[in-house]
């Protein structure tokens, strides 16, 4: 999965009947320090997350399964809000522990 | 799923026959706020996307779920046509 955040919305009246009702969301990929990081993508979304939430999303056919039984077609789907990240930077010898 | 402009059709009369009457249309990817990006990509279209359309594409083995694609050899499929794109302002 990655991180990710809500940065918009996609409407969409003409779409694979699978899709209706579905929410489209526009997502920036972020780095665990939230960077940006990567192009935005659209992710249909299981969790209700809203603008500017941090969440994770789930890529590929993996994607639909959110959704099962319905087949949803989507190759990204939102499966979670995040609380809280916690990354432990270990500083390695030599390498004078920047980044 | 990305966000795409379609800017031209493939025709291809010799091709895998579980690809036949299927539209091929070639999509240019574009960012949330309309900037052209790098790439372009063959999609079997099924929702009837007319050219220069902003549209809603999906890819890899879930392009199969598009509609009128289970068991065809497609990894790219436009499923929607975009009528609004809302971005949040960001500080």
């Amino acid at each position: 999965m990655y991180l990710g955040r809500v940065v918009g919305r996609v409407w969409a009246t003409v779409k694979n009947a699978n899709l209706t009702g579905q929410r489209l969301l526009i997502v920036q990929p972020v780095t665990p320090e939230l960077k940006d990081k990567g192009r935005p993508i659209i992710c249909t979304d299981w969790t209700g997350a809203g603008a500017g939430e941090l969440i994770y999303w789930t890529r590929a056919r993996e994607a639909s399964f959110a959704f099962l039984p319905d087949e949803v077609v989507t190759d990204a789907t939102i499966v979670g809000i995040v609380d809280a990240i916690r990354v432990k930077r270990e500083a390695h010898r030599g390498d004078g522990g920047s980044g | 799923m990305i966000l795409a402009r379609v800017v031209g059709t493939v025709v291809a009369t010799r091709k895998d026959p579980r690809l036949e009457g299927k539209k091929l249309l070639v999509l240019k990817p574009i960012s949330p706020d309309g900037k052209e990006e790098a790439g372009y990509v063959v999609a079997v279209d099924t929702v009837g996307a007319g050219f220069r359309e902003t549209v809603i594409a999906v890819s890899g083995s879930s392009a199969r779920m598009a509609e009128g694609c289970r068991d065809r050899p497609v990894d790219t499929a436009i499923v929607g046509i975009v009528d609004t794109v809302s971005l949040d302002r960001r500080e």
